[in-house]
């Protein structure tokens, strides 16, 4: 119980260093997140000329050309508090795009997107540990890279070092770790606050049975606080099992929005299917 | 505080994270070396020692104390040098996390500056040694020597964030980086005296040369015992700010299309 009140007293203190992760309060069932007509453009063609002596040639030979690739096309999404939503779609779905527009790594080309509350993105876990640094530098590190301040990481530095069971090696380098290691130390971390959208790209995959248990027991405690959910994953029962909405993406286009148990089926029965149910694959392959 | 996403300001809610990003690169440089920070000093000492060995019987007459005339002019380039070279790669170097989670990107250049600074203010211990070693004066001017670090590093800035930006769209700004940085310690008078010039070079070096507009501040407080004309420091912060506004822009300007290059 004791515990609990000395969370709850940290949680009001201002516990974020940036604006990146604002704490503000949502109320259950407001939107959190909102999409308006969101589309991301790519110019392929440019893309490939990465050095001056490329840049000059083509500007001279004229070959600078644009060629559009549209990896999100007119996306609306509105994503209420609490919602726990599930992304399926096969690759090169713009599924992971989506999620890098919620945590604004991806400014969309056109369209306008609204996040109300902190974001934690566990994409790829340990992007930002270095290998040369211990444990310990490591924690501080990712976590002022997620934009907490240092004293809030020092309140909560025994909480992540006991949920990480890495209290033998906290002053060993990072690189003599195992993957297992490092993925428990960077999930630690990311979790160590509850933020309001929990964003979550097939990361469970490393790990033990029973740390991986141990992080679904965590996000399960997450969501029943109120925790937004987002979940990209190829695996369909797992989305089935974690999520109440889901969105079913193809090449950039919405194919199906609402109840995660209907689109994973729909997703499946189509994936199953040799002749296209919903999707129009085949026309889009001809072009 | 609140500042727009993506705003130079931004990099004020991330002190925490400078904090950590500079205490890193100083402690990895120094880790498992059996000598520690005393590299720091060391290092700059050897190299002085080697371009004493070489210059002085060159202009050993028309330069009184010519260690630490030499010492003053390498302090300020090494410093300026490499911090830019470090800043030049700083984004690209850290594509893995920036394609992950949001940071301001400004951070990144401006660690690696940060860090570039601690490590000269460090060799200022090297320079007290080569002056108690050549039985040169002391001034009570050198305890100015904050402000010339500070011209230097807002233009380091400016000059970093400019070439990290161009680093992400073209991947051989290094090479030609590397082009420049000789050229320039060549027009920067740092091994022999700037009277060697024929006058329109001159000119040229003390007006249009912000590098040598600081060393020059520099060797009036550290060499010679004098306070630097108001000219030269004005000009010093005018560069400085000139090229930091200009840096910064460029790079707020560009820094939503790193991802797609990087």
């Amino acid at each position: 119980m004791a515990g609990e009140e000395k969370t709850n007293e940290l949680e009001e203190k201002k516990i974020f260093t940036s604006n990146a992760q604002r704490t503000t309060t949502v109320e259950k069932g407001e939107t959190i997140i909102e999409l308006n007509d969101v589309t991301i453009r790519f110019n392929k063609n440019n893309l490939k000329v990465d050095n001056l002596k490329e840049y000059f040639v083509r500007l001279v030979t004229r070959q600078l050309m644009f060629q559009e690739f549209i990896a999100l096309k007119n996306i609306n999404l509105d994503i209420k508090k609490g919602e726990a939503w599930g992304f399926v779609g096969t690759n090169g779905a713009g599924k992971s795009t989506l999620l890098k527009v919620v945590s604004r790594i991806l400014k969309p080309s056109s369209g306008t997107v609204k996040v109300s509350g902190t974001v934690a993105a566990l994409i790829e876990l340990g992007a930002g540990i270095d290998p040369q640094l211990t444990a310990r530098e490591n924690i501080f590190l990712n976590g002022t890279l997620l934009g907490y301040s240092k004293a809030f990481i020092e309140s909560k530095f025994d909480e992540i070092v006991e949920f990480s069971e890495l209290q033998d090696f906290l002053d060993s380098p990072v690189k003599n770790f195992s993957s297992g290691m490092k993925t428990r130390l960077a999930f630690s971390v990311a979790t160590a606050v509850e933020p309001d959208i929990l964003i979550a790209d097939e990361i469970l995959a490393v790990g033990d049975m029973r740390f991986k248990k141990k992080c679904a027991t965590k996000m399960s405690a997450m969501l029943k606080n109120g925790t937004t959910l987002l979940y990209v994953s190829h695996n369909i029962a797992s989305v089935k099992k974690q999520c109440n909405k889901a969105m079913w993406l193809d090449h950039g286009n919405i194919i199906m929005v609402g109840d995660a148990a209907e689109v994973c089926d729909a997703f499946k029965a189509e994936m199953d299917s040799p002749t296209p149910i919903l999707l129009p694959a085949k026309s889009n392959e001809k072009k | 505080m609140k500042v727009k996403s993506g705003s130079f300001l931004e990099v004020f809610n991330y002190k925490d994270l400078l904090n950590q990003l500079v205490s890193r690169d100083i402690k990895l440089k120094y880790r498992r070396s059996f000598l520690g920070y005393v590299w720091s000093i060391l290092n700059p000492l050897l190299i002085m020692i080697v371009m004493v060995i070489v210059f002085s019987k060159m202009f050993n007459r028309s330069i009184p104390h010519f260690p630490v005339y030499l010492f003053a002019g390498r302090i300020l380039y090494e410093f300026v040098i490499g911090a830019c070279g470090k800043a030049l790669g700083s984004i690209t170097d850290n594509a893995s996390l920036l394609k992950k989670t949001y940071v301001s990107k400004f951070m990144f250049p401006l660690a690696k500056i940060t860090s570039t600074l601690v490590d000269s203010l460090f060799s200022l211990g090297a320079f007290l040694i080569v002056i108690i070693f050549t039985r040169s004066p002391f001034y009570w001017t050198m305890l100015l020597f904050p402000f010339i670090f500070l011209q230097a590093f807002i233009f380091a800035c400016g000059m970093g964030f400019f070439l990290a930006q161009l680093h992400v769209f073209f991947r051989d700004t290094r090479y030609i980086w590397n082009a420049v940085t000789t050229a320039w310690m060549y027009c920067s008078a740092i091994f022999y005296p700037i009277d060697m010039l024929p006058n329109w070079l001159k000119f040229i070096v003390e007006y249009f040369n912000p590098l040598y507009v600081y060393i020059k501040q520099f060797r009036c407080i550290a060499h010679q015992g004098v306070l630097p004309d108001l000219m030269t420091v004005g000009l010093g912060f005018l560069y400085a700010f000139l090229l930091f506004g200009v840096g910064v822009l460029l790079f707020k300007k560009n820094q939503d299309k790193f991802i797609l290059y990087i």
